[in-house]
């Protein structure tokens, strides 16, 4: 693209007619509204393998579907909501919201950029078609721990391979892309120390991404040679070891949550300082933070495996190491507290999601503290108080920011406004229903359920009961949500260029709906100071 | 709705300890000094967790009701504190360094297994236990009992009628109480977890590895558990159920095992008729064969063949005895069975269901070892 020439081909002016508009696109806000509409369809069919399980676990007894499908079920469940929706909806956040940010026109690779987004619906196709394949879909759960993955998996374990790999490419093209954005593209006139959190924890996620996407490659690409080509990486019987497949794994795993939640830190330190109408409080700290909790990501990967026979001293390190993430991850809580206090709050749509984040993300924070001292870990370990801590960050802790970042930016990205009643209504309604449904699970692991089962004792009916019934409900006001983002775009009323009374950014500094084209001309060191987060 | 009064009633009552106990809000304070000290633990990072939530949460919950800009606060400009920051740092660390102690007590005598009086070998199959006494040499499998695999598919009252519900197996885990016993766990096929809560033990079972772990039982009664690690279909249906009895029993218990051993090695030896072959085999079919390829030899095609006309069943013995012992793919191997037993249900697997294949007597599997 020759957006430097100030020739006046209309090429230039807007968007190409048509559905070729998108498969052609290299535009950083086409393009990260494809992946944040993929992402949303990606959430909705995980959720539909969600409610599957939640179905069969409604009561004890096998109702609806065999044991082999349910586990089906949840591989595919867990797959699809990490790399089909989690991922995918950061990176369009990232997309959408960082070049805007750092003042840039574009992103740095935009060609790439559409090959990164194009990979994924090809991924996602491939993953999701082994539910029709011979044999079934991967069942083997997320984590697809060999020999289970390997020796007694099901032939459509190839195609998950592959389907792994593409997300693979896609992510790393993705991280690539936003390191180059913000390191080359930031306005000349904005430091580091300028930048909005959310383009630091995009940064510092990038780089966890790099690292860690090749080792996952390296775990599948092992089970595909173990599989197809008489190697035994994971098999005893060939001088292999299955414990060394949950190392590979865990190393990449672990930075993975990360991935999945330092962006989150980032949407909320936008949204809580708005709100308050009062600065983010210790924007450095938060920086160093960040940096710390990505850092540790990367030496505390076995905390998950304190039962496959580590050594003791193993398991020591790995405990206090784990126990370390606490000190970050608490800074941060007490920072967004004191952003909060002596503000003058409003309790808008995007607020209440954040706040809700700090609470419920928090409780997940306890129940992953407990998780990290291993002895404890010994009764916790793979049970549904495991599932309830996961689901907690990750559901009520990435997805929720999402769910206010979509809120926050929606009048920037569409130029209208969402309906406020009935996104206080929805907000209320999943917030109440994703307790009902995860809450009682603490119990149900406490008491001795262990996850992956697809029938249980009767002492544990009473409580899955409960958990089905919020997971219907909660499942449900994605309906509403769908409803509330359409209706904004099709009907809203005209937003201003900056909707929120107290938000600073660049981006609000746009045209109510931001222009096709932005920053042509690079801020200004006294617009930039203006719209810090570190005044 | 019936469960939902319950649940209600449960709910309101919840003050009281006994309903805490009832419906399992909490971890089993367990019958093993190292199942104690897990709960101990459990319980003093949980109230110090509640303590933080109390102070962070309650500063929050203020400044949401007083800060707000309906009640007329005007926000107030500070940003930054190294003090504050400094506080919060090292606060946290002190309190994780006090967290950090015991767990690490905890941590370094559960791991030690030296103190053991007798030995469990505990293998995983899919999808059943197999238990050997090394010492004692005694071996059996363990799998879910046939009367509950029966009602998983019934009706809410079969399923209250059979007691324990999926938490029942054919054959128990025997050991004497007070007694310290190492478990040496392993797997023959993929990853399972030998998980009792009352032990405090859960430990992975490795294939082509060999994990332990340790426990001193102080009470007589009957514990259950599960497998706690995904290992495939029924990895929900591998219950664990082991007797803690007296010294006492245990010894008369250990010696009526060793004379069932030895029947069996004798039985092993002889010639056996068609029509036990058929019968013994039915019932290890039931037990070891039928969760994949079903009761009446349907299977699950394509992922479990089925029986009736399978060319294996119909085909040479010799291929049908090295399947059976040394498993194929998805198939695992049931090497682990005894000989009379194998001969058995490969006599009913060819002969059952319509299928015509030859008898196969004990000594064709031994010589196929």
């Amino acid at each position: 693209m020759t957006t430097a020439t100030a020739s006046h081909d209309d090429h230039h002016h807007g968007p190409e007619k048509g559905l070729m508009r998108w498969v052609k696109t290299t535009n950083h806000k086409d393009i990260g509204s494809l992946y944040m509409w993929f992402a949303f369809t990606m959430l909705l069919v995980g959720g539909a393998f969600a409610m599957g399980i939640r179905a069969e676990l409604l009561a004890p007894g096998m109702q609806l579907m065999d044991p082999h499908f349910f586990n089906q079920l949840t591989t595919m469940h867990g797959l699809i909501m990490v790399f089909g929706a989690i991922m995918p909806a950061f990176v369009g956040l990232g997309n959408w919201l960082i070049p805007m940010m750092v003042g840039a026109p574009d992103m740095a690779l935009p060609r790439m950029n559409n090959w990164s987004f194009w990979i994924l619906p090809f991924a996602g196709g491939i993953l999701l078609s082994t539910f029709f394949m011979e044999g079934g879909a991967p069942a083997f759960g997320w984590t697809f721990y060999a020999p289970l993955s390997t020796t007694f998996a099901p032939d459509s374990t190839d195609f998950f391979i592959f389907g792994v790999h593409l997300l693979g490419f896609s992510s790393i093209m993705g991280a690539i892309n936003i390191i180059a954005t913000v390191l080359n593209m930031r306005a000349p006139e904005m430091k580091l120390m300028d930048m909005p959190l959310f383009v630091w924890t995009w940064l510092i996620t990038s780089f966890l991404l790099i690292g860690a996407m090749p080792v996952l490659a390296g775990a599948v690409t092992m089970m595909l040679t173990d599989r197809n080509f008489g190697t035994a990486f994971f098999d005893a019987t060939g001088g292999g070891d299955p414990v060394m497949f949950q190392h590979i794994f865990w190393f990449f795993g672990h930075p993975e949550v990360y991935i999945m939640i330092l962006p989150a830190f980032g949407v909320v330190s936008h949204i809580i300082p708005t709100f308050a109408r009062k600065p983010l409080f210790g924007y450095s700290s938060m920086v160093y933070a960040t940096a710390s909790i990505a850092f540790l990501s990367y030496i505390v990967w076995a905390h998950h495996m304190f039962l496959t026979g580590m050594p003791v001293a193993g398991e020591l390190y790995f405990m206090y190491a784990t126990m370390l993430i606490a000190v970050p991850t608490g800074v941060k809580v007490f920072n967004w507290i004191s952003t909060m206090w002596r503000g003058s709050m409003t309790f808008e749509t995007p607020m209440l999601w954040a706040i809700s984040f700090v609470f419920l993300f928090t409780i997940g924070g306890f129940s992953g503290l407990m998780l990290g001292i291993a002895p404890a870990d010994i009764q916790y370990h793979d049970t549904y108080f495991v599932v309830a801590h996961f689901h907690y960050v990750l559901v009520t802790g990435a997805l929720w920011s999402i769910i206010a970042a979509t809120f926050y930016w929606l009048p920037k990205w569409t130029g209208k406004m969402y309906n406020e009643g009935l996104a206080k209504v929805h907000f209320w309604w999943a917030v109440i229903s994703v307790n009902v449904l995860f809450f009682p699970q603490h119990f149900l692991g406490l008491a001795g359920m262990p996850r992956r089962i697809p029938d249980y004792s009767l002492q544990f009916a009473d409580f899955n009961f409960i958990s089905s019934i919020g997971g219907f409900a909660f499942g449900a006001s994605f309906i509403l949500l769908t409803y509330i983002v359409i209706d904004c775009v099709r009907n809203g009323k005209p937003a201003t260029a900056r909707p929120w009374e107290g938000a600073k950014g660049l981006e609000w500094t746009l045209e109510p709906k931001a222009q096709y084209h932005s920053f042509n001309t690079p801020p200004s060191r006294k617009l930039i100071e203006q719209e810090s987060q570190n005044s | 709705m019936k469960r939902l009064t319950t649940l209600l009633s449960a709910l309101v009552g919840m003050m009281s300890t006994n309903v805490f106990a009832e419906y399992g809000l909490n971890m089993t304070e367990g019958v093993t000094s190292i199942s104690h000290d897990i709960y101990d633990l459990h319980m003093m990072i949980f109230w110090i967790c509640v303590a933080i939530a109390v102070v962070v949460f309650g500063a929050m919950i203020y400044s949401l009701y007083a800060h707000r800009q309906s009640k007329g606060a005007v926000a107030a400009q500070f940003h930054e504190s190294t003090k504050a920051e400094l506080v919060w740092t090292i606060v946290p660390i002190i309190i994780l360094v006090l967290m950090a102690i015991p767990a690490t007590k905890v941590l370094i005598d559960l791991e030690d297994t030296s103190k053991a009086e007798m030995t469990v070998k505990i293998t995983g199959h899919q999808w059943k236990w197999q238990y050997d006494y090394p010492e004692e040499g005694i071996s059996f499998i363990s799998n879910l009992a046939q009367s509950h695999k029966d009602v998983v598919e019934g009706s809410d009252a079969d399923r209250e009628a059979v007691g324990n519900y999926l938490l029942e197996v054919d054959k128990h885990l025997v050991l004497p109480v007070d007694t310290s016993v190492r478990f040496l766990i392993t797997s023959n096929d993929v990853i399972h977890n030998w998980w009792v809560p009352e032990f405090g033990v859960k430990q992975d079972a490795n294939p082509g590895f060999i994990n332990d772990a340790w426990a001193q039982i102080d009470e007589i009664g009957t514990y259950r558990g599960q497998c706690a690690e995904l290992c495939g279909k029924d990895h929900g249906f591998m219950p664990i159920v082991v007797d803690v009895v007296s010294k006492a029993d245990y010894a008369k218990w250990v010696s009526e095992q060793q004379a069932v051993a030895k029947a069996a090695a004798d039985s092993a030896n002889k010639t056996w008729s068609k029509a036990e072959l058929m019968t013994q085999g039915e019932s290890v079919y039931n037990t070891n064969c039928a969760g994949c390829h079903k009761k009446d030899g349907s299977g699950m095609p394509p992922i479990f063949p089925a029986m009736t006309g399978s060319p294996i069943a119909n085909g040479a013995a010799a291929d049908h005895i090295g399947i059976v012992l040394h498993g194929k793919g998805g198939m695992p191997t049931f090497k682990m069975l005894g000989d009379a037993d194998l001969a058995a249900v490969i006599t009913y697997e060819r002969n059952a269901f319509g299928n015509t294949g030859s008898v196969v007597q004990p000594s064709d599997v031994t010589s196929a070892r």
